[in-house]
């Protein structure tokens, strides 16, 4: 069986753009939530002096993620900020004065078994930094560890425009493989497979090179058919498992990591260097020079693209990561985050929305669905607002891949339409739970 | 500063839309089209200019009327009308032929819903009921002008009524040279404008093939002409042109290969034992009615894995 998928213009123009580091902005405003769980409490106040690498947000819970201060520089106020999402949460703006000083008590972490390893991990800040942002510890943080047959490093990188993980194996690769050789050590992984896809010729040949050195390292070349990066679509097409809906890759016995977060995390266990930077592509047809830039956690927007080069035209929307998933921003003013891969700015051309017209019933959206939902009979059962037909459709199994409306001729909001959809099967649910505990009692 | 936009993901579309897609299905018509006027001479083309003209005017008068979006710019009714025309006799009146086109855009396509609603071909169900009322014009085969055989029956009837003489040669069945309606005739320009459509991806080749291959092996297990039944009647116009409209028929792989086969299983029945000499237009029909239980029979599984609570 071959899942389906679609073919989308790769536009990777920065694949050969080594990052550049950018000027330390004037300030950063460091949102306290950048991952996925509650939002770290903010343990810095107004006028504290910090150094790069400072804890300033604690993490809250145990799905939670500790954040550290990306500049040095003083805490200007600790502010509440909306987010893209439009949800309000606590963040801290720092006045960055340009010394960039390493917090001194930053060491390498002494790692020495499986638990100490999981603590360094949770130290680290790290969170999947493929988009997703899900506290890395937790996922690594395996009970039974004899449960994982293998490790799947997720370097498909299948959205347009990023090239951040790509820069990552070709720049970083050493430390890739540090990572693979860190998982063996402390996690007894023996199997490790990476998928890249095959627009990447450099990044797969680098990859290749390396793991002939390496014990249990399989390079799987993928075609480039959008969404190859997709959790469930990787780990099929490289073990062959499905992913059980509302379930984790590690039932089917695979841990799922984005290559840069493997990276970062070798990296931390060498320097003790929290996550403070990000490397991020800048692109889209408002770009003047679409570039690679390392840039502390916390820059505006507006800072990261005027470091970048600067824009030609006015823009009429801006991305948090690619165009097939990615998220509009509010405002300009928007941070860079820690799970933020790229900045895609788009002109008005790019950004017109097209028009959407009546359903012709072609299917196409049900024909390259990679999950084989039917999203046109969701909208159907949406319209209805039936939650019985829209829990048969399984709509709470779509991951808002994008390929639906995109392929759609009619130009529907297909993937507006199953997020609506599930808040409504959400709904149904609680409802359907509260009315049969209603008749036990 | 002016404002951002901002929208759901994802935040670029395909190339594809509504109106290229009915575009190609135009342009691979036209091929039929020229065969037509070659074939039938100029009056082709008045008949399928009225055609597609009223299509598109009562489309347009209609979604005026009920204050709906107007649609005619998205080519659908051009379709409509052109593959209205080729189902017609070159004779028919023209009174006539606006009044199947009537049919087609405003009871089958638009009252009940319009666009990628209506559960029937419209061009389909209009020739049939055109076939009803006007029995007498919707046969008047004439002789093509640039005929190598005097009869004026199609290749069908005359297959039908066992009369030898009739039947034309496979070389003007390919080409068309013989009676019948003015579209259907010339199976190297539908097959060239099928061609057309599966290379540029508006179709898949599962309802062709399966309709094509059921009506060849059919005939084959009756003991006819393989060849002559296939190339014959409106098989090639049904199977590439009208048994894959998108609203009317299933969308899953399965369901067009069932979709396929049972229109080839239809079109044989009423060939070898019906009344009629032609069955192409009933069988896809029927199969159109059938359309939403083949689709719920042929449904996409959701990739649940084995599904955890």
């Amino acid at each position: 069986m071959k899942l389906h998928g679609i073919r989308v213009p790769h536009k990777k123009n920065t694949a050969e753009c080594a990052p550049v580091r950018m000027a330390v902005p004037a300030s950063v405003t460091i949102p306290m939530s950048m991952h996925i769980g509650k939002p770290a409490k903010a343990v810095v106040k107004r006028g504290d002096k910090v150094k790069v690498g400072q804890l300033i947000g604690e993490a809250d819970g145990f799905v939670s993620s500790n954040i550290y201060s990306s500049v040095s520089g003083t805490v200007q106020k600790v502010d509440e900020m909306t987010a893209s999402n439009g949800a309000k949460i606590a963040c801290v703006v720092i006045a960055a004065d340009g010394q960039q000083e390493i917090f001194e008590e930053i060491v390498p972490p002494k790692v020495k078994d499986f638990d100490s390893f999981i603590s360094a991990v949770r130290a680290s800040g790290a969170v999947g930094l493929g988009g997703a942002g899900f506290p890395t510890f937790i996922k690594l943080g395996v009970k039974d560890l004899s449960k994982i047959d293998a490790v799947v490093i997720n370097a498909a990188e299948c959205e347009p425009y990023i090239t951040s993980d790509t820069r990552t194996m070709l720049d970083k690769g050493e430390y890739v493989f540090k990572g693979i050789e860190a998982l063996k050590k402390y996690m007894g992984v023996k199997r490790f497979i990476i998928g890249i896809e095959n627009n990447k010729k450099a990044a797969v040949q680098k990859m290749q090179a390396l793991a002939a050195q390496t014990d249990g390292v399989e390079i799987h070349v993928l075609p480039s058919v959008y969404p190859q990066g997709g959790e469930k679509v990787l780990v099929y097409n490289t073990v062959r498992k499905i992913i059980p809906k509302g379930g984790l890759p590690l039932d089917v016995g695979v841990i799922v990591i984005n290559v840069t977060t493997l990276a970062f995390i070798a990296e931390y266990l060498e320097t003790g260097i929290p996550l403070v930077e990000k490397c991020v592509t800048v692109d889209g047809s408002a770009v003047k020079e679409p570039k690679n830039v390392i840039v502390p956690i916390g820059t505006p927007i507006e800072a990261l693209i005027e470091g970048a080069g600067g824009l030609k035209c006015d823009p009429a929307k801006v991305l948090y990561g690619g165009p097939m998933m990615g998220i509009a921003v509010p405002s300009l003013a928007e941070p860079v985050l820690k799970n933020t891969n790229a900045v895609i700015v788009m002109d008005e051309k790019e950004a017109k929305p097209p028009k959407t017209t009546p359903c012709i019933s072609c299917g196409a959206c049900l024909n390259h669905c990679p999950l084989r939902l039917d999203p046109r009979a969701i909208a159907r059962a949406y319209k209805l607002q039936s939650g019985e037909d829209l829990e048969k459709l399984c709509v709470d199994l779509c991951m808002e891949c994008g390929c639906c409306s995109y392929i759609c001729p009619a130009n529907r909001p297909l993937v507006q339409t199953n997020k609506l959809a599930k808040i409504k099967l959400r709904e149904y649910a609680a409802s359907k739970k509260a009315e049969q505990e209603k008749e036990e009692k | 500063m002016n404002k951002l936009i901002s929208s759901v993901s994802p935040h670029v579309s395909g190339k594809r839309t509504t109106q290229n897609i009915m575009l190609d299905v135009v342009i691979a018509l036209l091929p039929a089209a020229v065969a037509s006027v070659i074939i039938f001479g100029w009056r082709s083309l008045l008949v399928i200019g009225v055609c597609v003209a009223s299509c598109m005017l009562s489309e347009f008068l209609f979604e005026k009327l009920c204050r709906r979006e107007n649609t005619v710019l998205d080519l659908s009714s051009v379709v409509t009308g052109m593959l209205l025309a080729f189902n017609l006799p070159v004779t028919i009146p023209i009174w006539q032929a606006v009044l199947g086109s009537v049919i087609a855009i405003v009871v089958v396509k638009q009252l009940f819903g319009g666009i990628g609603q209506n559960f029937a071909n419209p061009a389909i169900t209009a020739r049939i009921i055109m076939m009803t009322a006007f029995s007498g014009t919707m046969t008047a085969w004439v002789t093509p002008e640039i005929a190598d055989v005097v009869s004026s029956a199609t290749p069908l009837a005359a297959a039908a009524k066992g009369n030898k003489d009739g039947m034309p040669s496979y070389l003007s069945l390919f080409l068309g040279t013989h009676g019948g309606c003015l579209g259907e005739t010339c199976a190297l320009a539908l097959i060239l404008g099928g061609i057309y459509l599966l290379a540029r991806g508006v179709i898949s080749w599962h309802t062709p093939v399966a309709f094509i291959a059921t009506v060849a092996v059919m005939s084959f297990l009756c003991g006819k002409d393989v060849l002559y039944q296939v190339l014959s009647g409106g098989l090639m116009i049904g199977a590439f042109f009208m048994a894959t409209d998108y609203a009317t028929t299933p969308s899953t792989k399965w369901g067009k290969v069932i979709f396929g086969i049972g229109c080839g299983l239809i079109t044989i029945l009423i060939r070898f034992w019906g009344n009629l000499p032609e069955g192409v237009s009933f069988s896809i029909l029927l199969m159109n009615i059938l359309t939403p239980y083949i689709s719920k029979l042929t449904q996409n599984k959701p990739l649940t894995g084995g599904v955890k609570a």
